[in-house]
């Protein structure tokens, strides 16, 4: 509370000093502080999103509001318990005006406490946990990625459409995996099919030969599974060496493909999932993003790295409309929730829960691509459960 | 639950606990006759599926068999890296408490997972098996079960068996056994008991390196992977009674189907059942089934 | 032997006037800093009873520590402040007994198997507060409303202020610390030392140590009840991590890096580990390598252990021992 106050107090005084020329004079940088995972199993997730947002800022000729930038990073490890002191870190000792991150949901948690309780702008560039946009929602707090219930509501439509009546779940035990198979729920009832099975297994186990056997034994019209990382490359592989992939259709969200097609190989082809981006889509923006992203870092852009690529829109179309002035704070917030985002996964608005209401694709593994075969839910918006916004 | 289901989770069982017994034969050996807790046993086999991944490529080009080749230079690889670790670093542990042992091999937990990040990166790979064994076998109208699984587990009991002939059979696995329950006395005999203990490390070494890089075409290579297994391992060892390779088998077989059936019934609490069995058994036999001492 | 007990009071009470007024002039950052080493400071003191006085090594503390968090979380309100009055003891009665139940089962083993079972017991807290739907699962909880104080409508005592909640932890550093330093030459301390120099003497001689062994680990979790309290309330959130057995782990080797044996040695220990952290994710030091800190920090631990064995209290006589190694004759 006495920081907060000493913070506008300083934004004030140095928006008073600079506006006095009546222009954009020569204000200090706009500090942005990365809490991302460097180390551990998400670190390409992290070191993608980063790779993004500064690249969206390259593009704008390295400022965003008229302001440079100055950029700060903490590695978040994706660990729970250090989250409040990581994010203090950046708020407190570093002073910066943008908290970006991160990866994992239950830092995110701890981070969207904490930047609720000192007002401090906050964009997620990736975690889908709902909380953000539900119960801990803010008028400070954005997401430009996604919420773990939309994927799965639209994988859920369209199993249903394809005719699965009875679909087995299995996912790890945890926030994400819960939100995800409560979305591909309400999907599958919608399209006239039911879960007859839910399995969970502690997170991050991966043994799941066991629960393998029980799926092949309840014999459901297809499965769904939410997995991500090293858990979804053995989960594929594993599903497809016991046989399960020639007689029950495996759904999933995308993050059961992304990044990890060429450890999965061929057990992995012709997989149908869902996500908010793929592969060949036939969006403009997207060509032009995936040549600037492959120019500039040598490697061919994912999900993570378009959801730093809007976070930084996001940021840029705040800042825009105060002439990078981040003491106006209502204006930013009014300026980002009423922006189109021109996005490489296809334009996107926000909801009023401040998570992006977007086209949820519908996507086939071919190769090591997960091509785009249509949308399987237009501008879908997440239901935003608890949030008083 | 049917017979047919009920026989297949029982494979499951059986093979997970047989993977866990080749890391925990290496741990029960070092922790058993060296008297070193060393936690860095679970990078030990990270580093075994990083070199199955690393290593393939260029195997398959200069020896012309990608998977094996890969499986023999990494056997080569880990005998000579345990080697050194142990007289560059483990034999400074012996004279030292418990404690320091687990908190210097913590210390290296946290160089060699930073190294790996440093050298490979932080991705997740996977691993091809051999074309011949990447089939499945149809299992009675239920399921497939996968040849390469048959094959690890097929393995895992050649080792068991060539592990109980060395230590039962030859002289140095005499010396092995005799410096288990007696350091001293085996000293005093004249076996040069530094080359004992280096031999006995590269060998648990070159076991936990080679579990990683069969285990690697099914659990696949990423960040963090030792983690899971080394504290698994700790509790087989435990349970087993510390140096005994005997009981290592048996624990890593009862882990194996309390962690299979405990997922498949009592879902929300399958995470503790393995603590739990470990804590009862210590109760009831407070050193382990198979005490050596 | 002259000056040991006149000037080894002079370095504690600098440190704590030190630790006043650090506040005053520290930004609210380093506040934070200070208040989590703070509490990490109690956490190890409360081991400090177990492995360096009574010898019993260990390898599930931090059990204790997360009960007690989580058991401010889940008995807070979650509209309303709770009262510190009945909060605290609560808090502490059930990592107390938490901590009675789980010894007595623990001190059944010896050695190395206590080590085992300890950690086994730690790992199965932690996965009743990982997979169990109660406690918020993986993810973790929120504390929405930090505790108060109040009496008769007057708040004496506001816990979400951050300055109080500052001072309010080194109160209760200041007071774990006198208690374990009495404890110390009490008749307790001195049977719970004779069970370290040699367990077996002491039964020999018909004392029965079973009971001392426990209200010791019984009265270790418990204070390290007080630090998990005192960091639910700091962060506002709890998580399952706060369990797992790097938490353990990391306890321990704070008692190490300070000195295991001496109280100040667990205090100091606690601060060379965040400082050590901090260090090696200085990106204004290490630029780019920073994200490699684990690699440095690795290092330093080995070699700290290694070379420093008996810590950084123990320095200055080792500096002393290298010195002047010969021994003097008479």
């Amino acid at each position: 509370m006495i920081f907060h106050r000493a913070m506008l107090v300083r934004a004030v005084l140095a928006a008073a000093l600079c506006t006095g020329a009546g222009g954009v004079a020569a204000q200090g940088k706009i500090k942005v502080g990365f809490m991302l995972p460097y180390t551990g199993t998400y670190a390409a997730l992290g070191t993608a999103i980063e790779n993004g947002f500064r690249l969206y800022v390259q593009e704008q000729g390295g400022k965003l509001g008229g302001r440079e930038l100055e950029y700060f990073k903490v590695d978040d490890e994706s660990e729970p318990s250090k989250a409040v002191d990581n994010i203090n870190k950046l708020i407190k000792r570093d002073n910066v005006d943008v908290v970006v991150g991160t990866v994992h949901s239950g830092v995110v948690m701890a981070m969207a406490k904490v930047a609720k309780d000192t007002n401090t702008l906050l964009i997620v560039p990736n975690a889908g946990a709902g909380a953000v946009t539900g119960p801990m929602c803010a008028p400070n707090i954005f997401r430009s990625s996604f919420s773990n219930w939309q994927p799965g509501y639209a994988m859920g439509k369209v199993a249903g459409e394809r005719g699965a009546k009875k679909v087995a779940t299995i996912t790890w035990k945890y926030a994400a995996g819960d939100e995800s198979v409560e979305g591909f729920k309400e999907g599958l009832k919608a399209s006239g099919g039911d879960v007859v099975k839910e399995l969970t297994l502690p997170f991050p186990n991966v043994e799941f030969q066991a629960l393998l056997t029980e799926i092949a034994a309840t014999k459901p019209d297809a499965v769904y599974a939410f997995f991500a990382g090293g858990g979804a490359v053995k989960f594929v592989k594993d599903y497809a060496a016991a046989g399960l992939n020639k007689t029950i259709p495996l759904y999933g969200p995308g993050f059961l493909t992304d990044g990890t097609l060429e450890a999965q190989g061929a057990a992995a082809q012709g997989m149908l999932t869902t996500l908010h981006y793929a592969d060949g889509l036939d969006v403009p923006k997207d060509k032009a993003f995936r040549a600037d992203y492959n120019k500039a870092y040598k490697t061919t852009p994912d999900v993570y790295a378009v959801q730093g690529y809007d976070a930084a829109q996001m940021l840029g179309a705040g800042l825009a409309a105060v002439n990078g002035d981040v003491g106006k704070r209502t204006q930013l917030v009014a300026a980002i929730e009423t922006a189109h985002i021109d996005s490489p996964r296809g334009a996107f608005t926000l909801s009023k829960a401040h998570n992006p209401v977007q086209d949820i694709y519908l996507r086939k593994v071919v190769g090591t691509e997960n091509r785009y075969e249509g949308v399987a839910v237009k501008a879908l918006a997440d239901p935003a459960k608890g949030c008083g916004m | 639950m049917d017979i047919a289901v009920f026989l297949v989770q029982c494979l499951n069982a059986v093979q997970y606990g047989l993977l866990l017994f080749l890391v925990a034969s290496g741990l029960t050996l070092i922790f058993g006759i060296l008297g070193v807790i060393n936690l860095a046993h679970g990078s030990f086999y990270m580093i075994g599926a990083y070199l199955a991944y690393a290593l393939a490529p260029w195997a398959a080009a200069h020896l012309g068999a990608g998977f094996f080749g890969a499986l023999a230079i990494g056997l080569v690889l880990s005998i000579v890296f345990g080697y050194v670790l142990e007289w560059a670093f483990v034999s400074y542990l012996y004279q030292r408490e418990h404690l320091q042992q687990v908190l210097m091999t913590y210390g290296l937990i946290l160089v060699f997972e930073e190294l790996r990040s440093i050298i490979v990166g932080d991705d997740v790979h996977g691993v091809a098996p051999p074309a011949w064994l990447s089939g499945s076998v149809a299992l009675g109208g239920v399921m497939s079960y996968p040849v390469y699984r048959l094959f690890m587990s097929g393995v895992c009991i050649a080792i068991a068996l060539a592990l109980y002939a060395v230590l039962t059979r030859t002289r140095v696995g005499m010396a092995i056994r005799a410096g288990a329950t007696n350091r001293e006395m085996v000293q005093s005999l004249g076996v040069d008991i530094r080359l004992l203990y280096r031999i006995v490390f590269a060998a648990g070494v070159a076991l936990a390196v080679f579990a990683g890089m069969i285990a690697a075409p099914v659990s696949s290579v990423y960040p963090g992977m030792g983690n899971q297994v080394l504290i698994v391992s700790f509790v087989v060892v435990v349970i087993g009674g510390i140096g005994s390779i005997r009981g290592a088998l048996l624990a890593s077989l009862l882990v194996g189907f309390v962690d299979t059936f405990g997922k498949v019934f009592i879902p929300q609490i399958a995470g503790i059942l393995v603590y739990l069995l470990m804590a009862l058994i210590l109760l009831w036999r407070p050193e382990g089934l198979f005490r050596t001492s | 032997m002259h000056g040991r007990g006149g000037p080894r009071i002079w370095p504690l009470a600098a440190a704590l006037i030190a630790l006043a007024v650090f506040p005053q002039i520290g930004g609210s950052f380093y506040i934070d800093l200070a208040l989590t080493t703070v509490i990490l400071s109690i956490f190890a003191l409360s081991l400090e009873l177990l492995v360096g006085r009574t010898g019993l090594v260990s390898f599930g503390h931090a059990a204790f520590f997360g009960i007690a968090a989580y058991a401010t979380a889940l008995l807070s309100p979650a509209a309303s402040a709770a009262s510190l009055a009945w909060l605290v003891p609560a808090v502490l009665l059930i990592t107390a007994l938490a901590a009675a139940a789980i010894g007595a089962l623990c001190l059944r083993t010896r050695g190395v198997y206590f080590i085992m079972v300890t950690l086994a017991f730690a790992q199965m807290t932690y996965f009743v507060f990982h997979d169990m739907k109660f406690a918020g699962g993986s993810d973790g909880r929120y504390l929405y409303v930090k505790p108060v104080l109040a009496v008769g409508g007057v708040t004496l005592l506001d816990l979400g202020r951050p300055l109080t909640l500052y001072y309010a932890a080194l109160g209760c550093l200041i007071v774990v610390y006198v208690l374990l330093a009495l404890l110390g030459r009490s008749r307790f301390g001195h049977a719970l030392a004779g069970i370290r120099a040699n367990e077996q003497r002491m039964r020999a001689v018909g004392f029965s140590t079973y009971p001392y062994k426990l209200a010791a680990f019984t009265l270790a979790g418990g204070l390290a009840g007080i630090a998990g309290f005192l960091l639910a309330v700091k962060d506002g959130f709890v998580t399952p991590e706060i369990l797992a057995w790097h938490q353990s782990g990391a306890v321990l080797l704070m008692l190490i890096l300070g000195g295991i044996g001496t109280l100040r040695g667990a205090v100091l220990g606690a601060f060379v580990f965040v400082l050590m952290k901090e260090f090696f994710q200085s990106e204004a030091l290490f630029g780019a390598f920073a994200r490699h800190w684990q690699l440095p920090l690795g290092l330093a631990i080995i070699a700290c252990v290694a070379l420093m064995p008996n810590g950084v209290v123990a320095l200055p006589t080792q500096l002393r021992r290298m010195r002047a190694p010969l021994p003097h004759a008479g």
